[in-house]
């Protein structure tokens, strides 16, 4: 075993984070003792979460000496940007790695309001804060000692393609760490890659295709329900009972993980085929099942649908089509 | 300048796209603000045509069909007006002026009603102003 993996270079594998939660670089951890194999297989060459390596190590490598990046979150502020686009220059292979990379994720929610209304609210309005002087986070602050410096904050929440070209895409909110095992174990053997481009560690399928719950083909529905309005039988499929699950339009691969849970698809890992607009499938699908050709009635139904923008779009603001709040 | 605005129109092959054609051999004379698309059935129409035009510097969106009851496809209308309502209710969540997006029956027989409807509609949008959509989108991304 040995024998082999030094007569094969080892890989040379980068994981970092923009605008995320964390829980994606503690997907990779989730691999638990396959951990081990991996680096067996490959060294870690940047992992903030993990390992002390700068940026300026990062910066100090030449082109193309990463073999895969697996970048996780999304772009919000000029330090993600500029290290998106170093990663980029740096990786031969760029992995769009969970759904806020591969979409802008739930910070792409921020794309509903804008950079002042943030800042007023966290540093002026919340509960929390003590801030009689409004004082606001500078990007240049000049001391004794020199300048410090702090990244710009963008009005915008970004997905990672919307700022450097994305070898692939692995979606999920976190990905589950067996797809990350084997699309990690294609990379090793060599076998040959999908088109660059390509979702991988996912299905065709939608969540519906291997959803177990009982459902027809033609659902009707004559009021929609919030979660906790209803008390789910546990068995029928959750849009029948009028709760919206985003199953019909969402790729599968995640194992109908949250359905399993009794709790409704809520689309981290995507639509299923290349859409142009990753909530405009949805939108179609929930309003068809409206049980009503009655202009009146139609409107009644459509009431019940709470937040149509962040239920379909809550995973994806930033990569539909209206991107963000018209303000 | 005048504020002109653009107006994409989705009207359904089988009566409204006939009701315009029928404004336009009978001579009827109607604002030029519209640029007509010809889709089979209003029930066509994907959420996914109406945010393009608007992101593409619409300033208004219509979709016309024929009248509840008459659609080629059976239903296909009736999809469309569930759409309809859903994505203005999606739109105004945008930030979306809800008027700039506009559903109407118009039959083969209704050329003149389809002349007026143009006329109003472009009324109705020019006093709301362009679209600051395509330049938000656009400009304020970062
Ligand atoms: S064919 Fe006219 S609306 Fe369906």
């Amino acid at each position: 075993m040995k024998e082999e993996t030094s007569q094969k270079p080892k890989l040379k594998l980068a994981v970092y984070w923009g605008a995320a939660c964390g829980g994606c670089c503690v997907s990779v951890l989730d691999v638990h003792e396959k951990l081990l194999d991996v680096i067996a297989a490959a060294d870690l060459v940047f992992w903030p979460i993990a390992l002390d390596i700068k940026y300026k190590d990062v910066e100090a490598m030449p082109d193309k000496y990463i073999d895969v990046t697996l970048f996780n979150g999304a772009v919000r502020n000029s330090e993600n940007e500029h290290i998106a686009k170093l990663l980029r220059q740096k990786s031969k292979v760029l992995v769009a790695y969970g759904s806020c990379a591969h979409m802008g994720g739930i910070p792409g929610l921020a794309n509903f309001t804008t950079k002042e209304a943030i800042f007023k609210r966290v540093y002026e309005e919340s509960e929390s804060t003590v801030n009689p002087d409004k004082i606001f986070p500078q990007t240049h602050f000049d001391v004794d000692e020199g300048t410090l410096e702090l990244p710009t904050f963008y009005n915008d929440v970004r997905s990672l393609n919307q700022v450097v070209d994305v070898d692939y895409y692995l979606p999920g909110c976190p990905p589950q760490s067996e797809r990350l095992l084997e699309v990690f174990t294609l990379i090793a053997t060599g076998a040959p890659l999908p088109p660059a481009g390509s979702v991988v560690g996912a299905s065709e399928k939608t969540q519906c295709d291997e959803c177990k719950r009982t459902k027809t083909e033609n659902k009707k529905v004559k009021r929609f329900y919030r979660p906790i309005d209803i008390k789910d039988d546990g068995v029928t499929c959750f849009l029948e009972q009028g709760v919206i699950c985003m199953g019909p339009s969402t790729r599968a691969g995640c194992g109908v993980r949250c359905i399993v849970g009794n709790a409704p698809c809520r689309g981290c890992y995507g639509p299923s085929e290349a859409a142009s607009d990753p909530g405009a499938k949805m939108l179609s699908a929930i309003a068809t099942m409206i049980d009503s050709n009655n202009e009146k009635e139609i409107e009644k139904v459509v009431e019940t649908i709470d937040d149509p923008a962040g239920t379909f779009y809550r995973f994806s603001l930033p990569s539909s089509i209206i991107r963000r709040t018209i303000v | 300048m005048e504020f002109n605005p653009t107006i994409v129109a989705f009207l359904c092959n089988w009566c409204s796209y006939t009701g315009a054609d029928l404004a336009g051999t009978s001579r009827m004379k109607y604002k030029p603000n519209v640029r007509v698309i010809r889709v089979m059935c209003s029930g066509r129409v994907d959420p996914t045509f109406v945010y393009k035009s608007f992101r593409e510097g619409a300033d208004g969106v219509l979709i016309c069909g024929c009248h509840p009851g008459d659609c080629h496809y059976q239903e296909g209308n009736y999809k469309c007006l569930r759409r309809f309502k859903l994505m203005k209710k999606y739109i105004t969540q945008m930030g979306i002026e809800p008027a700039r997006l506009h559903l109407e029956w118009i039959s083969a027989s209704e050329g003149k009603q389809f002349a007026e409807l143009i006329d109003s509609m472009t009324a109705r949008i020019k006093e709301l102003g362009p679209s600051k959509i395509k330049t938000v989108v656009e400009t304020l991304a970062i």
